[in-house]
């Protein structure tokens, strides 16, 4: 079952005057349940196409499906939405709310953009702390956590909504190589785990074997795609 | 909502030292505005006091059209018997009056036998008059306090003027208001303090006096002073008694009475008014200082936390949940600030009244200043502040709530 589908999706930016193409006409689906990596140097598209999975931004050509939603036809505050229910993002600087601890850090979707109840909160969130093995760091601060560490309970708060797409953008470029893989492997444990869809971005040749399809993009084209042996494919 | 205040107050701590700064300043304006809101309503309300309880009294009723001729205290315009049984009558029915003193107010010839000079004089009932302006005697600078038949208490400057003393002898002089002339001899009984205002220079007679000085078959009365039970109710008495007496109309059909508060009948109002602008003026600063300082600390909080705005936007928090956010962040140091500023200014109220400032006013002199602060007044204060707080937050959480998530997470 596909969960993403993009046609011909072109992205332009205006730079002044001068149009820049970040993505030509590209194609591709992802499976439900897959474990992805879009591969690619700086500048070559893949986080403009990682964000348009996201709903952070509409294409400006062709059609983009994420979980059967045509991302261009979502405002602002339904793009929000969508994304708080479907979508968990991890960042490649961990992005985590500094004044919360480990524990509030995950709960915080669930408050702010979920709503959902004290008394559930505390499992979910006591779950997935457990799943990323950061259950006795729950009471510490972001900058009292190592990188790999505030890593994990970035997985953790893109997961405890239970969405059904994960995407990471270069979530090891900031990690040694060995937790690196570590969180690598994680990700792909818990995708086996909550057959949660694993999309991410990395130009870290280290880690690219990791997935088990590649998509690799030049010049906001996608180039080849290939499969590492993973149970699903574009 | 627990967990959204939470972490406002988590955030607003994230930079201690900024936030205090903040804290302490609006702490500051809100001590400065109490303080001084209720140092300037004591003085007021002292003052207003010294002025209606000396000679104006709350609320006075006249002839229409005395008021405008008052400097001649015209005789001609006096009210007549039937009248004033009138306003007597609606007087004695209303539970909220205390008192009230008939007055009839005429000018004349005053005379040591050496020198002769003009003086204003009030004929009074001097037991009703006590009870209207009870601070009447308390002016009473030389001489016993109580008026008697056949004395006159004479104002201070014209005693002074005339070489008079109390218990010298003196002729009053007057025409009456058929044009013939009369003269009494009375006693000083008096040397009474001047106050400021319409009939703060004005001597004292005996009703009887009065009557017998300008031939009156009965008391033609100039004018009804009225002191009410609870000054607070000026304007609501005022308004009733008003409406009860318009309905008196002479043959022209035009009404017959006018009644006045003190607010129209002495210049100190106009200092009362400086009194409310000046408040106003300093309730003006408090809102600056705290619309200027939190919405500073607010727009650094949004600069500062463009990256962290972008990740809860990207991660599906609304738009509208994002301003609510930041306007929680303003709300809660402008409550935080307006409820140590409230605790702080009562404490500073308090050591001022124990204090136990006085001041002089006039002859008055040790008058005790005891300011205090209507809970009214200060929740108006803190209502204010706190309402500053989120008009100063509003734009910088629009900024927040409006950033497109991906430049914000592109954000250095």
């Amino acid at each position: 079952m596909e969960l993403i589908v993009g046609h011909d999706v072109s992205k332009v930016y205006q730079n002044g005057e001068v149009p820049i193409k970040a993505l030509k006409e590209v194609s591709f689906s992802i499976k439900k349940g897959a474990f992805v990596s879009f591969v690619g140097p700086s500048g070559s598209g893949k986080t403009t196409l990682l964000n348009l999975i996201g709903c952070l931004d509409k294409p400006s050509g062709g059609r983009l499906l994420v979980a059967g939603m045509d991302v261009a036809s979502l405002g602002k505050t339904d793009a929000a939405l969508f994304r708080g229910t479907h979508i968990g993002f991890i960042f490649q600087s961990f992005n985590l709310i500094p004044i919360l601890t480990a524990y509030e850090n995950v709960e915080y979707p669930l408050i702010v953009v979920q709503n959902i109840p004290a008394s559930k909160r505390r499992k979910l969130v006591d779950d997935l702390l457990a799943a990323v093995g950061m259950s006795d760091q729950r009471n510490k601060r972001p900058d009292q956590l190592s990188g790999g560490q505030k890593q994990r309970v970035a997985i953790a708060r893109a997961l405890v909504t239970h969405p059904d797409l994960v995407l990471a953008d270069e979530p090891t470029a900031n990690l040694d190589h060995d937790t690196a893989m570590s969180i690598l492997g994680l990700m792909k444990r818990i995708r086996d785990e909550l057959e949660t869809t694993f999309v991410f971005s990395t130009h870290d040749t280290r880690i690219i074997g990791e997935a088990e399809v590649i998509y690799r993009i030049e010049d906001g084209v996608l180039k080849t795609s290939g499969n590492h042996g993973g149970r699903n494919n574009g | 909502m627990a967990n959204l205040i939470k972490i406002a107050g988590r955030n607003l701590f994230r930079y201690k030292r900024r936030t205090l700064l903040t804290l302490s300043l609006i702490v500051i304006g809100v001590l400065f505005v109490t303080a001084f809101v209720a140092v300037t309503g004591s003085f007021k309300s002292m003052m207003i006091g010294q002025i209606t309880d000396s000679f104006v009294g709350h609320i006075q009723i006249h002839r229409k059209g005395y008021l405008a001729a008052i400097e001649s205290l015209p005789l001609t315009m006096n009210l007549k018997p039937g009248a004033v049984r009138k306003v007597e009558d609606v007087l004695k029915e209303m539970p909220e009056i205390e008192a009230y003193s008939q007055r009839i107010k005429f000018g004349g010839m005053f005379s040591n036998f050496i020198e002769t000079t003009n003086i204003r004089l009030n004929g009074v009932d001097p037991e009703l008059e006590a009870k209207t302006v009870p601070l009447l005697l308390s002016r009473v600078i030389e001489g016993e306090k109580a008026l008697k038949k056949g004395e006159i208490f004479v104002p201070e400057l014209l005693a002074r003027g005339m070489k008079v003393k109390v218990g010298d002898i003196v002729v009053v002089i007057a025409t009456n208001r058929d044009g013939s002339v009369n003269g009494k001899q009375l006693k000083v009984g008096a040397i009474l303090e001047s106050a400021t205002g319409p009939g703060g220079r004005d001597g004292y007679v005996h009703m009887d006096d009065a009557v017998e000085i300008l031939r009156m078959e009965e008391p033609e009365i100039s004018e009804i002073a009225v002191r009410i039970k609870d000054f607070g109710a000026l304007h609501k008495v005022f308004a009733v008694l008003t409406g009860k007496l318009s309905g008196a109309l002479n043959k022209e059909g035009k009404p017959v009475f006018d009644v006045q508060t003190w607010e129209k009948l002495s210049p100190f109002y106009n200092i009362a008014r400086m009194i409310d602008m000046m408040t106003l003026f300093v309730k003006i600063m408090l809102v600056a200082i705290v619309l200027i300082s939190i919405m500073n600390v607010m727009i650094m909080a949004v600069y500062e936390r463009v990256r962290e705005i972008g990740t809860i936007a990207a991660i599906g928090t609304l738009p509208r949940k994002i301003l609510a956010m930041f306007l929680l962040e303003g709300l809660l140091m402008g409550a935080i600030g307006a409820i140590i500023g409230g605790i702080l200014s009562s404490g500073v109220i308090y050591a001022l009244q124990m204090a136990k400032i006085s001041f002089d006013f006039g002859r008055q002199t040790g008058l005790i200043l005891s300011p205090a602060i209507d809970p009214a007044a200060l929740l108006t204060i803190s209502g204010i502040v706190i309402g500053v707080s989120i008009l100063a937050s509003l734009q910088p959480a629009l900024k927040a709530a409006r950033m497109d998530p991906i430049e914000a997470l592109g954000h250095i």
